[in-house]
């Protein structure tokens, strides 16, 4: 045997034995890593002291556009349950974290892979699949998000899901659950209640980030800033969007806190409707604390901008 | 549902006739004639109610739903919302037999090249070279750059297979990588088999188009041949804390640059590596490690300044030192972004080297170098990069009496570049370098390339 045969098979026994001895330590809470921050509050709800959330992304971040970073893969690494939108929102980075983290229980398929768009009627789905109309999602719009009544279904799947993960604690994630479903079940109605003056009122997106908003609302999105999803606007677009809104006049250019406003303030130079900034997701301004606060922020100032006319 | 209705209205209507029927005769013709009407309504019920499973179940919740039932939920059964939740609602799966494909992805790329000083005898002085490392800017001129072909897809629960080729300009295909990896060991652990490119360093594991120069720093041209990929295996483990760190090792065949002509059972090559990361915050993250790789060589053929050809046997031990750093304000790295990366290589070869005249000669040398890199996405789309490289041909062991190279120059490299991204999947880039590998004058390169990706790209590591 030559020395560095005998140095390779010590350096295997090492391994082996690191690995053997690395017993995961028995912890109490489900660890969930969220990739957006309104499913890391969505798990958190739901699971209380019972479930450990951990954000991928925060709301100043595009969630199309995140590095697989080493600390994901860890935190990847260690979770019980991915909870994410689903929907090729998250293709550019988190097949590369399941890839890299080494853990069997969160891989697609299994029951710690929990994509929420998998649950609710997604919007906006594409009838050709083409990259000339820019970055499109086949499965439609991931950004499910923006409307209450889908995330009433998706606490009902992420309930049930976090309740199969962890039998021994089922009765109380199940009341838990049902008691979230209560609160959500009131808040929504108080805020379909509150956002009746905004029915019907035409409004310009950035990113056609809020077709789901708009369904719950009945808001009607007259252009959009970007000429093909995930394109920035150029100039040319903006003054045919500019003339657009001459014909049909907008109430307001609606823009999530982690996108640019230079383009929807360009239009507003030029005549354009008012921009109003939404949170997006829980985090996005200081109102949305929570999955609670996020609607009630985003309503305030969608009627705050609506409110003169 | 509108068959429904009629159906009931032919039987409203139906219910009075009776009573105007005189005749039984013509009562029981009137009552076959409904039953009739009936089963063949029900019976095309029962074929559109069908049809509609059918649709529902190829369509993830992508066409309307009838009324009645829950519109925004994609499962057959939507929990209903309030009540005890038995069963986890499962996703319906969108079924194609175009889904079972592996996925595939092209990346094209072509260049223009301009050089001060002929690329045909391009040689890193001081540095020995084998024929299949890949060294210098290439051909004057347009080139076709190197088109790579990747499939990707699972296997079965347990496995994922990969394969990338490189098609050259030369008409000839490359195996870059084939590889099996699996998905199911868990407690961090992923085993991957076939051919791939190292976990050395940081640069090593990508593929071209994800660099973010042009070509491949001088100290990987020099010392790992353009980049280290082997047949073999892997074993790598993601420890379970809160930091990353990963360790690896590879052993394998050690066919290729620095290793190579090794025939015998065992390994020609092995490999360990370690990284560490993490976060500073939501704006910094970090990644760095160490790692080192040997490699076994039996009568290698090197060319060292187009000096006599000679053949090395021995071994050499590749040290790589690693550290990246990115930056982006929150995080949010599509309007600006900073990239630091440098790495530090380190090759100790020990062995003999063999003379065209038969001489046998002891070599003991440390030749080394690195490179250090910075890239700023200054606006939306628009990167500007610069990156300094230098090598250290080392000393060679007085003991052997060799003075086979000049070691008193020290190859150097200066490189800006500039490139633009009109969407994720095309990208143009210029590229000015001050190439000082050769003695004389510098060799000042101009490049300008087109990178695009078709199909289903993958997503790319950190």
């Amino acid at each position: 045997m030559t020395p560095y045969r005998i140095r390779i098979h010590s350096l295997v026994g090492f391994m082996a034995a690191a690995v053997l001895g690395a017993s995961l330590p028995a912890q109490a809470a489900l660890r969930v890593l969220a990739c957006e921050p309104e499913w890391g509050a969505l798990a958190q709800e739901l699971g209380g002291p019972l479930v450990e959330a951990a954000v991928a992304t925060t709301a100043l971040q595009d969630p199309h556009q995140i590095q697989a970073r080493p600390s994901l893969i860890a935190r990847a690494r260690n979770a019980d349950l991915v909870a994410c939108t689903g929907a090729e929102l998250e293709a550019g980075w988190l097949p590369v974290l399941l890839q890299q983290s080494g853990n069997a229980r969160i891989q697609p398929g299994q029951a710690g892979h929990f994509m929420a768009a998998d649950f609710v009627r997604k919007l906006d789905v594409p009838a050709q699949l083409d990259r000339s109309q820019g970055d499109v999602h086949a499965a439609g719009n991931p950004h499910i998000q923006t409307d209450p009544r889908r995330i009433a279904l998706v606490a009902a799947a992420l309930s049930a899901r976090l309740q199969q993960l962890a039998p021994a604690q089922a009765p109380e994630l199940q009341r838990r659950g049902a008691d979230f479903q209560q609160r959500w079940q009131q808040a929504t109605e108080r805020w379909t209640a509150r956002a009746t003056p905004l029915r019907g009122a035409a409004v310009v997106s950035q990113h056609r980030a809020f077709s789901y908003l708009y369904d719950w609302l009945g808001l009607k999105e007259v252009a959009v800033l970007e000429p093909k999803p995930g394109v920035e606007p150029g100039v040319a677009h903006l003054q045919s969007v500019l003339a657009t809104l001459k014909a049909t006049p907008a109430r307001m250019t609606l823009v999530a806190a982690y996108q640019d406003t230079r383009a929807s303030e360009w239009l507003t130079q030029r005549g354009g409707p008012p921009v109003v900034k939404l949170a997006f997701t829980v985090g996005g301004t200081e109102g949305a604390k929570d999955l609670f606060g996020l609607f009630d922020d985003t309503l305030s100032r969608l009627l705050a901008a609506a409110g003169p006319k | 549902m509108s068959i429904v209705v009629r159906a009931s209205v032919l039987l409203a209507l139906a219910a009075p006739l009776c009573a105007l029927a005189e005749s039984s005769s013509e009562l029981s013709q009137i009552r076959q004639a409904i039953e009739a009407l009936k089963r063949d309504h029900e019976a095309r019920l029962q074929a559109l109610e069908a049809r509609l499973r059918a649709a529902e179940a190829s369509s993830t919740g992508a066409s309307p739903r009838p009324s009645g039932t829950a519109p925004l939920a994609a499962s057959p059964s939507p929990t209903p919302p309030g009540a005890a939740m038995p069963a986890p609602a499962s996703p319906v799966p969108a079924a194609s037999t175009g889904s079972f494909n592996p996925a595939m992805s092209v990346i094209l790329s072509g260049l223009y090249t301009r050089t001060s000083r002929d690329p045909a005898g391009y040689a890193i002085a001081g540095f020995a070279r084998t024929a299949d490392a890949e060294a210098g800017p290439g051909t004057r001129g347009f080139s076709l750059a190197e088109t790579e072909l990747g499939l990707s897809a699972a296997v079965d629960p347990w496995l994922r297979g990969t394969v990338n080729l490189a098609l050259g300009s030369d008409d000839s295909i490359a195996v870059e990588e084939a590889y099996l990896q699996t998905t199911a060991l868990g407690h961090g652990l992923t085993l991957t088999a076939g051919r791939f490119k190292s976990a050395i360093g940081y640069l090593n594991s990508k593929h071209a188009h994800q660099w973010d120069f042009v070509d491949a720093p001088l100290a990987y041209q020099a010392l790992l041949g353009g980049g280290d990929a082997d047949d073999g295996v892997q074993l790598k483990w993601v420890v379970p804390t809160d930091t990353y760190v990963s360790l690896g090792m590879e052993a394998g065949r050690g066919k290729g640059f620095p290793g190579g002509g090794d025939s015998r059972n065992g390994l020609g090559r092995w490999a360990l590596t370690a990284h560490l990361g993490g976060d500073w915050g939501d704006s910094h993250s970090w990644q760095a490690g160490l790692s080192v790789l040997q490699s076994k060589a039996v009568g290698q053929a090197w060319t060292l300044d187009g000096d006599l050809a000679r053949a090395f046997t021995g071994r050499t031990r590749v040290w790589v030192a690693d550290a990246v750093w990115t930056w982006a304000p929150q995080g949010n790295a599509s309007r600006s972004s900073v990239k630091l990366q440098g790495e530090w290589l380190r090759a100790e070869r020990r062995g003999e080297v063999a003379d065209e005249a038969g001489g046998v000669f002891g070599l003991r040398s440390a030749p080394s170098g690195g490179y250090l890199q910075a890239v700023w996405q200054f606006m939306p789309r628009w990167r500007v990069g610069l990156r300094g490289d230098w090598l250290d041909p080392g000393s060679v062991d007085p003991a052997t009496g060799m003075a086979w190279a000049d070691t008193a120059f020290k190859p150097r490299r200066r490189t800006l570049m500039l490139d633009y991204s009109p969407s994720e999947f095309s990208r143009v880039r210029w590229q000015l370098a001050q190439d000082r590998a050769r003695p004389g004058a510098a060799d000042t390169q101009f490049q300008l390339q087109y990178q695009i990706s078709l199909g289903a790209h993958g997503a790319h590591a950190y």
